[in-house]
């Protein structure tokens, strides 16, 4: 049947799509699929960072797409977890390295042995971005509860559905339980109601993310986090199971008794 | 503000409020790429073109970009001022 192709995107830089590409792709394969991650932010790799994975690095994307090396040399197979591997970004070339095409080729020749490819698109939607939907079956928008990433995941559905890529998924990502319940932050089904595209998943703002990044262990690789949580059942989402989303925070009644009782509070 | 306008907090939008809003109109215009000036130069000369064939309430006249789902409309509300038509 061959692999589904996901691309990871976002339009605004640093709401997430690394740390989703990299939760996503190891939850999956944990699950038993067979799973290949492409970081293709030429130049400004990540993804093996984020993985644990950088000094495993021999051949990159670039690499396999001028010939250098053959695909299945650019495959790092994580020790750590069976059936998942990385394609690395080259750090020292750009995004011009590649074309679309070349993307498309790359990710046929990975279809027939794989469940899932997963692309960590680079941020903005030049050239970086028109590779790493090329290929994609489907697309997944990443975006943060903030005026500024949600203006900017509006402009890529726009374009992805401009593209033909069937209508995008969204993830909301760094939710704030404390600031929703505030009224400082924009909740679930404001970001919902604004963008009009359907929901895959929330991602609940979660200091482990940081600790994970740091030790190069994907927070799903662990229990405890409700992050790793979250990121595994959006992958549970993709494999085609109806998990019921977290609550992050309801909206709560504006009624004079809890007014009252939150000034108590505070006093 | 004091312990009794706390209380009536609700009548101060919430800073989450004032985004909703500013996307839902940022994003109007985002999507049809007619800035809040475009939309004035276009509203002068749908003025001048109507006002060819009837008299209308040029003061009165609406032109404005709205959204249901991902549907953005532009809509122009138009006074007509009874009994005049030039033709």
């Amino acid at each position: 049947m061959g692999a589904t192709v996901i691309t990871i995107t976002s339009g605004k830089g640093g709401v997430g799509k690394t740390t989703a590409v990299a939760n996503l792709s190891t939850a999956l394969a944990l699950s038993g699929k067979r799973v290949v991650a492409i970081d293709a932010d030429i130049g400004l790799r990540n993804l093996d960072v984020v993985m644990g994975l950088e000094n495993r690095i021999v051949y990159d994307l670039v690499h396999v797409v001028e010939g250098a090396c053959r695909l299945r040399q650019a495959l790092i197979k994580d020790k750590r977890v069976e059936t998942l591997y990385l394609i690395p970004a080259a750090q020292s070339r750009d995004k011009n390295a590649v074309r679309p095409q070349d993307m498309i080729d790359v990710c046929d020749q990975l279809r027939p042995d794989f469940d899932f490819v997963l692309i960590d698109s680079p941020a903005g939607i030049e050239q970086g971005f028109k590779n790493a939907i090329a290929p994609a079956d489907q697309v997944c928008i990443i975006t943060t509860p903030e005026v500024s990433s949600v203006r900017d995941a509006d402009r890529v559905v726009g374009l992805v559905e401009a593209s033909e890529k069937g209508p995008p998924r969204l993830i909301i990502n760094r939710l704030r339980a404390r600031m929703i319940e505030r009224g400082d932050m924009l909740d679930t089904a404001d970001v919902i109601d604004v963008l009009a595209v359907d929901l895959l998943g929330i991602v609940p703002e979660d200091e482990a993310i940081i600790i994970s990044t740091n030790r190069g262990v994907p927070a799903v690789m662990e229990d405890g986090s409700r992050a790793g949580e979250a990121f595994r059942h959006i992958a549970a989402r993709l494999m085609g199971q109806a998990i019921p989303f977290m609550t992050i925070q309801e909206r709560p009644a504006p009624s004079l008794f809890g007014r009252i009782a939150r000034l108590w509070r505070s006093a | 503000m004091g312990f009794l306008g706390s209380l009536f907090r609700q009548a101060q939008p919430t800073s989450r409020e004032i985004a909703k809003n500013r996307l839902q109109l940022v994003l109007v215009h985002d999507r049809v790429n007619l800035s809040p000036q475009i939309i004035q130069l276009l509203k002068d000369e749908l003025i001048a073109v109507i006002s060819k064939y009837v008299e209308i309430d040029e003061k009165g006249v609406e032109v404005g970009l709205s959204q249901s789902k991902r549907q953005s409309r532009l809509t122009a509300d138009i006074p007509v001022l009874a009994g005049r038509h030039r033709r």
